[in-house]
């Protein structure tokens, strides 16, 4: 299938007198993964409320599964799976017992549902901890119970709000795991994440939110593009080696956070980076350290909303939960 | 294939077998104020026959009361901790998610009035009503639960945190005491004496301590029977509501 399994046209959203979504257009192709990239208070959470039938939007159209979400509510609500930013398990029932409360509330008969709850447990890797209560998981475990709470009835269209927000790298990069499987399936995925390496490893098409607009969409290598190329670093050791070597290499400026350090460009390749060094050489110049540096979405990030992303590499790998999961 | 509201229902049940302190909590603290009460304090009130006889109406209108936190402080946390999301994307009606959770506050509060109950009995309350008395304190006994669990309902849905949650129903373990559910309100001072005889729980705890003393009054059930039903209606449109206000 080659149609849309979401669209949004001039989609409005105001608090009060504070806007939060200031017209954004949407396109979704089915079995896709499209994702939302943007910083805290952006309107991700909003957009994901109002596509979901959560919020009513203030203007616009909105199709979710082929049907109108202000008059079809019922109609989308069967089609989609939402799974929000924080884990909507019961704390106070099992594993199991989670599992069995959705697909009693979406009422697949007891003799089918068994079996569905059964295999979600072992799909997600539960099946240890089914009899214990959910309050008692670690948050990547919740993460999981409440994904798999979603898929039950299978969706076609699955909302994720920030999937792996506070998750430690290993839960991440299970969440992922489960998320390609998904798509492999044939379901839409809709994702929001405030992770630059999330939505350029995982979607198909990324649109990036800031202050209730949309500033750009494309596919990752797209968005790449669209900022200046690679270059190399160079380190040098003192300031006269660095501004001797700025003389010589066209192009070159100084890096704006490190005083030491020259940008050249290069295409990164083997060959023009030889050529870069064997020219540096001959001016007897000692380059201390350097690295080839090819734009990712941090850059396009940069670029477009000239501001830094709220979370950088380092970030995500130390937000590591107390209570990891086995 | 089980209807929303009995899924929902089975949910609130099991919290509420999960939550034991909850139930013993609602129980314990009615049956100490009883014994404290008859034992300790009542011997200095003027009041005409045995005390536990005049005492035991308030003490079982003071039980519902009591539970009600329990009931605040689980509506709260389902709007609070995000699962309520998940029902309402599921598209299940909007009263399902509600009245499970007062038909288990109701199921929590009988549990609670029979232990009370028994144990008045057992220290000696005894009521010279016939069955049909019995049957119709019974009866005013879950109309005033299901009016108030409905207002708790709401109160729990309004409140912001858990925390506050838990303070919402202090006005209504309050009431009970001013009225004449311990003393007659004319014992009162002025003021405090108006406002127990106008205020709901007197005529509705007369006319229980009518039921269970064979002096059934009509005048005052039908006063009491249309407080409870006012209250339940506010209750109830006040839960849509703000239900359907909380995203």
């Amino acid at each position: 299938m080659t149609s849309s399994a979401i669209t949004a046209s001039g989609l409005r959203k105001a608090y009060k007198d504070k806007v939060v979504l200031d017209g954004i257009d949407l396109d979704v192709p089915t079995g896709t993964i499209f994702s939302l990239l943007g910083p805290n208070g952006a309107g991700k959470t909003t957009t994901v409320n109002v596509l979901t039938t959560l919020m009513k939007a203030d203007g616009g159209t909105i199709r979710v599964a082929g049907h109108d979400v202000a008059t079809e509510t019922k109609a989308v609500r069967a089609a989609i799976g939402v799974t929000g930013q924080f884990a909507a398990v019961d704390e106070l029932l099992t594993g199991r017992e989670n599992l069995q409360l959705i697909a009693d509330l979406k009422r697949i008969r007891p003799a089918e549902s068994k079996q569905i709850v059964a295999d979600l447990l072992e799909r997600f890797d539960l099946t240890e901890s089914a009899e214990k209560l959910s309050s008692t998981y670690s948050g990547g475990m919740r993460r999981k119970l409440d994904l798999a709470m979603t898929l039950v009835g299978r969706p076609s269209i699955i909302f994720l709000d920030e999937p792996t927000t506070g998750l430690d790298p290993r839960s991440r990069r299970t969440m992922w795991e489960i998320i390609r499987q998904l798509v492999a399936d044939g379901v839409t995925i809709f994702l929001t994440t405030q992770y630059l390496d999330e939505a350029d490893r995982l979607a198909d098409r990324i649109a990036v939110l800031d202050g209730g607009r949309i500033v750009a969409q494309g596919t990752p290598a797209e968005l790449k593009r669209q900022i200046p190329g690679s270059h190399v670093r160079l380190r040098f050791a003192s300031d006269l080696d660095l501004e001797t070597a700025a003389t010589i290499l066209t192009g070159a400026t100084r890096d704006a956070e490190d005083d030491l350090v020259l940008r050249a460009p290069s295409d990164g390749s083997a060959k023009s980076v030889r050529d870069l060094l064997t020219h540096l050489d001959n001016h007897n110049l000692d380059v201390e350290e350097f690295s080839v540096h090819t734009p990712d979405l941090d850059d396009v990030f940069l670029a477009l909303t000239g501001k830094t992303s709220t979370t950088d590499t380092t970030d995500t790998t130390s937000t590591t939960d107390p209570k990891v999961s086995a | 294939m089980a209807s929303s509201t009995t899924t929902m229902l089975g949910r609130n049940f099991k919290h509420t077998l999960r939550n034991p302190v909850a139930v013993f909590n609602a129980i314990l603290f009615p049956i100490v104020l009883l014994l404290m009460f008859v034992y300790v304090i009542g011997g200095a009130f003027d009041i005409p026959g045995k005390y536990i006889d005049y005492a035991t109406p308030g003490m079982l209108i003071l039980t519902i009361c009591y539970g009600l936190s329990a009931t605040a402080l689980s509506v709260n946390s389902d709007m609070t901790k995000g699962i309520i999301n998940r029902f309402k994307v599921m598209d299940i009606s909007r009263s399902a998610v509600l009245s499970a959770h007062v038909a288990a506050s109701l199921l929590r509060t009988v549990i609670a009035l029979a232990a009370v109950t028994g144990v008045a009995l057992a220290f000696g309350f005894r009521s010279p009503g016939s069955f049909t008395d019995w049957l119709g304190a019974i009866g005013l006994l879950v109309l005033v639960s299901f009016a108030t669990t409905w207002i708790t309902v709401a109160l729990g849905l309004a409140a912001k945190t858990p925390e506050s949650a838990g303070l919402v129903t202090v006005p209504l373990i309050m009431l009970p005491f001013l009225s004449s559910a311990i003393v007659p309100a004319e014992t009162m001072a002025p003021g405090v004496r108006q406002f127990a005889q106008y205020q709901p729980f007197t005529p509705i705890i007369e006319t229980l301590r009518g039921l269970l003393a064979g002096e059934p009054s009509g005048s005052k059930a039908l006063v009491a029977a249309a407080w409870c039903v006012g209250i339940a209606l506010v209750g109830y449109v006040w839960s849509l509501s703000t239900f359907k206000k909380r995203a």
